[in-house]
């Protein structure tokens, strides 16, 4: 009796096993030539993530103009040693290419390198790890692109003058930091007229940033524009300003999400932020990915490979290729994306 | 008593534990079939290097559940252990002293639960719960959402190289080792005559003179020791340690030594049977992954195979009885 009872057990699983079997068959792929048989691995940090369900959607834009295959896995939670196992698959797959957003720079190291010694070529997108572990970075924007484009955008709001202060997240906010410091160099060179009164840090902590940003105004009775280079800070200065009567006379501007700042654009207290667009970060990142899987690029510094819509592109030091300024998110876009 | 109507070598092989063993070899065979890429020498690798956590932790926890006890909190003691080992070697602690470190307080970690069930008298599934948060806790608040990295190169290698040109993993033969002193321990010791009695009546095997809190509380320190040296080894694994590691490994663990034939109620289990458990949920993992199948689907064919293998021999059970009460009736 109890063998059968075991019996029953190991039955079901073999089953589904073998049931899910059926359904599908591309392996291998070495590329050579072409873009067409190429087979890509998309790992996310973690399934289920908005965020990276848009990436995964542009990675399968692009492997649907390429002829390729796209496959997406990956882990329920965003921890390092759940992408291990996924990576291993790949490098036992050999497919052509797999394109992941590391959940350490380190911890998945040792994978990726036997992943690329069984010939699969290796994109990091969105969070890289180490220089020595992957072929190339598809970096979503660079320190100079955020710290610019906020300045951009806050001065065109305020109309070129007057004060404006930072919403940052915590004091050592790496970051963050880098961002404002560059910020600071840009307005005292190219914004004679625009005054940052302070900076203030809300600790990436919603109840902290709402309460630093009515301190903000409280102190500052002139100013013009608030820039929280954080989604945390951004959502809960734009909530604030909303319901106060500041709503209309500052501007509130920094890197958002669409979802968190929907509502605030639609009622008119932000008129537009920045953020990269993660959709056509997962389109380049698949471009470059295949580029690489099918030989048309080494992945040396000075390389070019042809991005579909987004133009061609040429890898940086490091094996970096930067997806471009960040992309401005304001009322008549805001619609088309979910994340 | 019930009297033996087959022959010995039918006894032998109609066991649980070769049921399990047989369903491992034909999953193995039907992957190896039907599932691209299965079929290689990687494959192996990464099968016993993936396990080795879950087979570890799942020795003492087959001894645990065969007394009719539970610990839920070994996978907390990984991420603890692992936290531990990173910090003191990073304070500038030798490797070895820090391996040491950890696996006592792996120990220690034990202790407290044991002490609390086997002295205290509580439930060991409410007390392991709470050590299971109170040692996460404890490892996520000690190192935050950072890591330690740049451990000794031949140190991370030697958790992932292999035996010379085989697939097998270095660690294979550590493995082996330990799956040997667990099944010395169980089978053809006294102490393992004792644990399987408490399984059986934790009244009658104290009664029989068994030192049943004696017995629960070593078990529970081998536990947290054993998972606190896993906790060592998944650190060199991934060459970090973090707070994280190692999250809701504890239900791979139970699945596996359920599915190796032990009986939730205590009183009956095999290591052999457990050994092929680990390494079933290991091989439905490894052909799922490369099918492409999801993580959500692999974790409900594991659950699934859980609950079949817990609640599939009550049925049995209850089949049983009211056959032999139907026979007893005719006679």
């Amino acid at each position: 009796m109890r063998f059968t009872s075991v019996l029953a057990a190991g039955t079901a699983a073999v089953l589904a096993l073998g049931l899910t079997a059926c359904g599908s068959g591309d392996g291998g792929g070495d590329g050579g030539g072409g873009t067409d048989d190429v087979t890509i691995t998309m790992l996310p940090k973690n399934l289920g993530n908005p965020y990276f369900e848009a990436s995964t959607a542009g990675a399968q834009e692009a492997a649907d103009e390429l002829g390729a295959t796209v496959e997406e896995v990956g882990p329920d939670a965003a921890s390092p040693d759940a992408q291990v196992p996924f990576i291993n698959t790949a490098a036992q797959q050999g497919v052509g290419a797999l394109v992941v957003s590391a959940n350490d720079p380190t911890a998945i190291g040792d994978a990726l390198e036997e992943a690329r010694s069984a010939g699969t070529k290796v994109v990091t997108f969105d969070s890289d790890t180490e220089p020595q572990f992957r072929d190339l970075f598809v970096n979503q924007a660079s320190p100079e692109g955020i710290a610019d484009k906020q300045l951009e955008l806050v001065a065109d709001q305020i109309g070129g003058e007057g004060e404006i202060a930072i919403l940052s997240a915590s004091a050592n906010a790496t970051n963050q930091n880098a961002w404002i410091a560059l910020m600071e160099e840009k307005l005292a060179s190219d914004y004679p007229d625009i005054e940052l009164v302070e900076i203030v840090y809300g600790d990436d902590d919603d109840q902290t940033s709402f309460d630093k940003t009515a301190a903000l105004l409280q102190s500052h009775p002139d100013l013009k524009g608030i820039v929280s280079p954080t989604t945390v800070g951004i959502a809960a200065a734009a909530r604030y300003v909303s319901t106060s009567d500041a709503k209309g006379r500052v501007a509130v501007t920094g890197l958002g999400t669409p979802n968190q700042m929907r509502e605030y654009v639609e009622d008119g207290t932000v008129e537009a932020f920045a953020l990269w667009n993660p959709t056509d970060l997962g389109y380049l990142a698949t471009q470059a990915a295949a580029a690489l899987a099918s030989g048309d690029i080494a992945g040396e510094e000075g390389d070019t490979f042809d991005a579909g819509r987004l133009g061609e592109f040429t890898v940086g030091a490091d094996g970096e290729v930067l997806l471009g300024d960040p992309y401005v998110y304001d009322e008549t876009n805001i619609g088309d994306f979910d994340f | 008593m019930r009297t033996h109507a087959r022959p010995w070598w039918q006894r032998a092989l109609l066991t649980r534990e070769m049921l399990t063993i047989l369903i491992l070899v034909v999953a193995w065979i039907v992957a190896s079939a039907v599932v691209q890429g299965f079929d290689g020498p990687l494959t192996i690798t990464y099968l016993v290097l993936d396990v080795a956590p879950v087979l570890l932790i799942a020795l003492p926890m087959t001894l645990i559940i065969v007394t009719g006890e539970i610990d839920l909190s070994v996978a907390s003691v990984v991420g603890l252990s692992s936290v531990t080992f990173g910090l003191l070697y990073q304070a500038g602690l030798g490797l070895w002293a820090a391996l040491l470190a950890s696996v006592l307080l792996g120990a220690v970690c034990g202790a407290v639960n044991g002490a609390l069930v086997a002295y205290a008298g509580l439930p060991s599934l409410a007390v392991t719960i709470g050590s299971l948060a109170l040692y996460r806790g404890l490892a996520v608040g000690l190192l935050g959402t950072t890591a330690v990295t740049g451990f000794p190169e031949p140190w991370t290698d030697g958790a992932t190289e292999n035996l010379g040109e085989s697939p097998y993993p270095v660690i294979t033969l550590g493995l082996l080792a330990l799956i040997a002193v667990f099944a010395v321990l169980l089978h053809a010791t006294p102490f393992g005559r004792d644990v399987l009695d408490i399984g059986r009546s934790s009244e009658a095997a104290r009664f029989s003179g068994v030192d049943v809190k004696r017995t629960l509380l070593i078990l529970f320190v081998l536990s947290g020791a054993v998972s606190a040296l896993a906790g060592v080894y998944y650190t060199l694994r991934y060459g970090s340690a973090r707070g994280d590691n190692a999250t809701g490994m504890e239900l791979q663990v139970v699945a596996a030594v359920l599915l190796g034939g032990v009986s939730i109620f205590g009183g009956r289990g095999a290591i052999h049977g457990v050994v092929a458990g680990v390494l079933l949920i290991g091989v439905l993992g490894s052909a799922l992954r490369l099918e492409g199948v999801t993580v959500n689907v692999i974790n409900i064919v594991i659950g699934t195979a859980l609950v079949v293998s817990v609640v599939a021999p009550r049925i049995a059970g209850g089949l049983r009885v009211r056959r032999r009460d139907a026979a007893g009736q005719r006679t």
